[in-house]
């Protein structure tokens, strides 16, 4: 390629008035971004380095609202939470989601039918599944405890007691979240060749091992994209706890949406809220870039 | 910004000159302001601003209901055309906020609570002082009857500095709903002070049969006005006269032990995530002697279809501290937006909305305690009134003990929320001096923020 140095050179220069000329086409999209996500984003910024309540005049106080975050004892707890609850809301539906696709991949009467039904669930409004669960939380008049009583356990306090509200609220997003799981694992376990399977069993592997070292490798990088999928939304859940505790009791399931929502829309300190809108923003590229460098590493090879 | 300094600017008094010189033809085309000064001289006329248009924004409530429901009575009335907007209480009171901090609204008159917003928009002056309209006798219907209006309701909506930026509707003592049946079991008396009421909370209190001496809400946020309930009986106050929290002094503490005992001992399993909803659920299914909230729920407590004590039901008033009798306070009225172009209009809405009628409506639909005491002699003497006899004495005397439930301060959420985590805490075990000490200083410089700017 070094031998004839013009022919290189002449296409260089075409490819970029080829690039000039394509980039009017662009112009529309950058305006668009441009306007609804980067300037948004620098706007967050700047307001997070100012201390203004809404009401009041606000000054300037550089990384004073960060200062303040990171000593603030309950935005950390809230960050914790953030981080339990999405550990236990990805890995429960994944679970469970990828038990049902197994079950669900087999033949047997009915199994159209049972798929649909389901996958029902998906389909309720987030608000509306929450004051469902809040009532079936009822320690004295939900039907949960009564469930209990009827195989002889004691009553729980459900979402009503600082150390199982988590938990608790992870069973809503289970419920709500696992048929996703289902859908995604069931996709890809259609898409599986059938050829190992003979070979393998040719060799006297178990079911057990079929699964182990066939079909679960084979089905991995769908189920990274279902955990992806879960971690956002999990990240992100607001509805479900805001509806169903508030963040409570006290503030044993306040995560960093609830924080930052009493921040803004409750307390109008916007600079507060603001920084940590930066600071869950920070946590959430983190967990991307975490989350695809493992995904590279499940890809079929 | 403009439109705030109306009054004052130049222009606009040369054109108010102006308009008083050309006399009525002119008089249509500028509305507002002007409109007003070249009125000031005739008599009253609810018709004066015919063809005008305002904006109402109002809460989704029973109250904001009715309201909307009468609001062709008014446009009958004046010719005024009513717009109006009603959404739940929380995403109104942001939208409010928002729009005021812009420097402009869309609504002309909206409605406010002055246990949250009292302090907020009085700093600010978000909303027009009624004084001068209401002594201008061209501006004031003859009817208005001031006097009517009850003190307590009156001294609530009245400012530090003496403005009177809306006029009340609803007031909303807090009470002690009783069930007499579970009382009477027992042959014990409504009690008349905080000793007696702990008494009674413990000797009723059977969690074997899933019955609770007492219920109120521990919810955080939601739970504060329960502890001041108590607080304003001990004789404590939330802020000193320079604008020091005084929540971590001994009636502070008391009141913090009082609401602990009551509610983590004779309350109900996972009180703490209880709100009005629950604690008036658990109420109905005759599971609770006692039931302390706002007064504003004796139709469901009556009505067959939702209760299992119809008829057992006692209303009492709150029983008297150490130091004195109080009633917490919260309470709603209506004011006109300082960015308003249409003054006139709206603070006929405001008088046609206080006035006689709906206020005497109020209170037969239940939908809630109204301000004028002319409202319940009306009330009660129409055949169609169902509220018991006893709620009214009750409402009546409560409102005459009644104090701000709340601190009239601009951050009242961020206080609710920190005292609330506070009081949350209490019930699930935490040691009330300890919790109080910590929420006082985490507030103090909230408030001492919000007092500054």
């Amino acid at each position: 390629m070094s031998a004839s140095a013009s022919p290189p050179a002449r296409g260089a220069r075409f490819l970029a008035r080829r690039r000039r000329s394509y980039f009017y086409f662009i112009a529309p999209t950058l305006v668009v971004v441009g306007a609804v996500i980067i300037f948004p984003w620098l706007y967050t910024l700047w307001m997070s380095a100012f201390d203004w309540t809404i009401g009041s005049a606000a000054h300037y106080v550089g990384l004073g609202n960060y200062e303040k975050l990171f000593t603030n004892q309950r935005f950390g707890e809230a960050v914790l939470h953030t981080f339990y609850f999405t550990a236990l809301a990805v890995a429960a539906p994944l679970l469970l989601g990828t038990a049902a696709a197994m079950i669900f991949h087999r033949e047997f009467p009915f199994r159209g039918v049972l798929r649909g039904i389901f996958i029902m669930p998906m389909m309720a409004t987030p608000v509306a599944v929450a004051l469902v669960w809040t009532m079936m939380f009822h320690p004295q008049q939900g039907v949960l405890n009564y469930l209990l009583s009827l195989v002889g356990l004691p009553p729980s306090l459900w979402v009503y007691s600082p150390t199982v509200v988590i938990p608790s609220l992870v069973l809503v997003e289970v419920w709500h979240w696992t048929p996703l799981v289902m859908l995604i694992v069931l996709g890809g376990l259609a898409a599986l060749p059938t050829e190992p399977y003979e070979s393998a069993r040719l060799d006297g592997a178990s079911e057990w091992q079929l699964f182990r070292f066939i079909t679960l490798p084979l089905v991995a990088p769908f189920i990274m994209v279902a955990a992806v999928i879960r971690t956002i939304d999990a990240l992100k859940t607001f509805d479900t706890i805001y509806v169903i505790t508030g963040g409570g009791p006290g503030t044993a399931s306040e995560t960093i949406n609830l924080y930052l929502y009493l921040q803004a829309f409750a307390f109008y300190n916007i600079g507060t809220a603001s920084a940590v809108v930066v600071v869950f923003f920070v946590i959430v590229l983190a967990l991307a870039l975490l989350l695809l460098h493992v995904r590279e590493k499940t890809k079929w090879t | 910004m403009a439109d705030h300094d109306r009054w004052g600017d130049p222009e606009i008094q040369r054109r108010r000159l102006l308009q008083a010189g050309l006399g009525a033809a002119a008089l249509g085309a500028i509305p507002g302001a002007g409109q007003l000064a070249a009125y000031a001289q005739g008599p009253f006329d609810w018709k004066r601003f015919k063809g005008e248009k305002i904006e109402v924004f109002l809460v989704k409530s029973p109250r904001g209901d009715l309201l909307t429901k009468y609001h062709k009575e008014f446009e009958d009335m004046t010719g005024i055309t009513v717009g109006s907007e009603m959404i739940p209480e929380q995403q109104q009171r942001q939208k409010a906020v928002i729009e005021f901090n812009s420097g402009n609204t869309s609504f002309d008159v909206i409605a406010i609570s002055y246990h949250v917003q009292k302090r907020l928009f009085g700093k600010n002056k978000w909303l027009d002082d009624v004084r001068p309209m209401m002594a201008d006798k061209s501006l004031a219907d003859p009817n208005l009857d001031f006097a009517d209006f009850a003190q307590g309701g009156l001294t609530y909506a009245t400012q530090a500095d003496g403005r009177i930026d809306s006029l009340p509707l609803n007031l909303d003592p807090w009470v002690v709903y009783y069930n007499k049946e579970l009382f009477d079991a027992k042959g014990i008396a409504y009690p008349k002070n905080f000793a007696e009421m702990l008494d009674a909370a413990a000797r009723i209190n059977d969690p074997s049969k899933g019955v609770s001496g007492f219920v109120a809400r521990g919810l955080k946020n939601a739970n504060v006005p329960v502890w001041s309930s108590f607080l304003l009986g001990y004789g404590g106050a939330f802020t000193d006269a320079k604008g020091k929290l005084m929540t971590d002094t001994a009636e502070a503490v008391e009141a913090a032990k009082m609401y602990q005992t009551l509610l983590a001992k004779y309350g109900p399993q996972g009180v703490a995530g209880f709100n009005w909803n629950e604690s008036q659920s658990l109420f109905l299914q005759g599971k609770a002697a006692m039931w302390l909230d706002g007064i504003g729920f004796a139709q469901p407590l009556e009505d067959p279809s939702k209760s299992r004590i119809v008829g057992k039901v006692g209303y009492g008033v709150m029983p008297a501290g150490p130091k004195q009798q109080v009633s917490a306070l919260f309470g709603d009225g209506e004011g006109i937006s300082t960015f308003s172009k249409k003054k006139g209009p709206s603070w006929f809405y405001l008088q046609w909305a206080s006035n006689k009628a709906n206020q005497t409506r109020m209170l037969q639909a239940a939908a809630g305690a109204p301000v004028r005491n002319s409202a319940y002699a009306a009330a009660q003497s129409s055949a169609d009134f169902k509220a018991p006899k006893q709620w009214v004495e009750c409402m009546l005397t409560s409102a005459r003990i009644a104090q701000p439930g709340l601190p009239v301060i601009a951050p009242v959420t961020e206080f609710r929320d920190v005292f609330g985590i506070a009081l949350t805490n209490m019930i699930n075990g935490a040691d009330p001096a300890a919790e109080l000490k910590k929420a006082t200083a985490e507030f103090q410089p909230v408030l001492d923020k919000s007092e500054k700017s």
